[in-house]
């Protein structure tokens, strides 16, 4: 199942643990020392967050560091501004329309 | 193109939740009817290139407006917006989905929330969006993005209408 990027950015916890790792890339038991739920709640935000792309897993040795996807970031940008664009055309067309309007209706 | 008039637009990721605002240099009674009106919305709703065909208009509390989305190519994508909270020229709420031709939502949508208000013979309408979707937000676009194009020729095209002018 495809995830929503905007529910994954919705939890406080999973907000905390990407402002976390865009300093550094960690590992999951460094991540979970930041807070206070345990660390099944925690591989669970990690886990949701891989799934969204947000984060990805980097093996070095034998550990497993988190490490962020700032492209993805970056993208959800993208989306919300082209989606302002697409309004910011139809709100001009209805201005177009309501000059329109009145010109017709100053005629009569 | 109309620099003098106001348009907001932010993006509250947390909740995801978006406002917009913009202003139009016509009074509400007009403003209002071109809102409301399926006639009216079709000349406007676009985006371009898509023209936009409302099957089913009934503006009213529990009412809804069926219409559909049509590119260039004839490719059909159909919405509902469900209306509620209706208090004349002032203020309405739609609860808005992705369907099919037949009419079947495609749950969960989002909540829209519209705001009308008249100050010196201009109006405002402020636009807030609840639980918004990136994947929904996403679709949108992917239909606007031929679109992209095309504003830009619009305004070329403007361009040029007032060089012409000067000429």
């Amino acid at each position: 199942m495809r995830r929503d990027i905007f529910q994954a950015i919705a939890d406080p916890t999973r907000r905390a643990i990407i402002a976390l790792i865009a300093l550094q890339a960690m590992t999951p038991n460094a991540i979970a020392e930041h807070f206070d739920t345990t660390r099944q709640g925690v591989s669970k935000h990690l886990r949701i967050l891989t799934e969204c792309e947000l984060i990805k897993q980097e093996h070095k040795g034998r550990e497993i560091y988190y490490q962020l996807e700032i492209d993805k970031m970056k993208e959800i940008d993208k989306w919300i501004e082209q989606f302002r664009k697409i309004w910011e055309s139809r709100f001009d067309r209805l201005e177009d329309l309501l000059a329109q309007l009145k010109n017709r209706k100053n005629e009569q | 193109m109309n620099n003098d008039l106001l348009f907001d637009f932010s993006v509250d990721k947390e909740n995801k939740t978006v406002y917009m605002t913009r202003e139009f240099n016509a009074g509400l009674d007009l403003v209002w009817e071109a809102w409301t009106t399926a006639e009216l919305l079709d000349k406007w709703w676009g985006p371009k290139p898509y023209v936009t065909k409302t099957k089913i208009m009934d503006f009213e509390d529990g009412g809804r407006r069926f219409f559909a989305m049509v590119s260039p190519e004839g490719q059909e994508r159909w919405f509902i917006q469900k209306f509620s909270a209706i208090s004349p020229k002032t203020h309405f709420k739609t609860y808005n989905t992705f369907a099919d031709a037949d009419e079947n939502p495609e749950l969960p949508g989002s909540e829209w929330d519209y705001k009308f208000s008249e100050q010196n013979g201009k109006t405002k309408v402020s636009i807030t969006i609840y639980n918004e979707s990136l994947d929904r937000m996403e679709r949108m676009v992917e239909m606007g993005a031929i679109k992209g194009c095309a504003v830009q020729y619009d305004q070329l095209e403007e361009l040029l209408a007032v060089l012409k002018l000067k000429v």
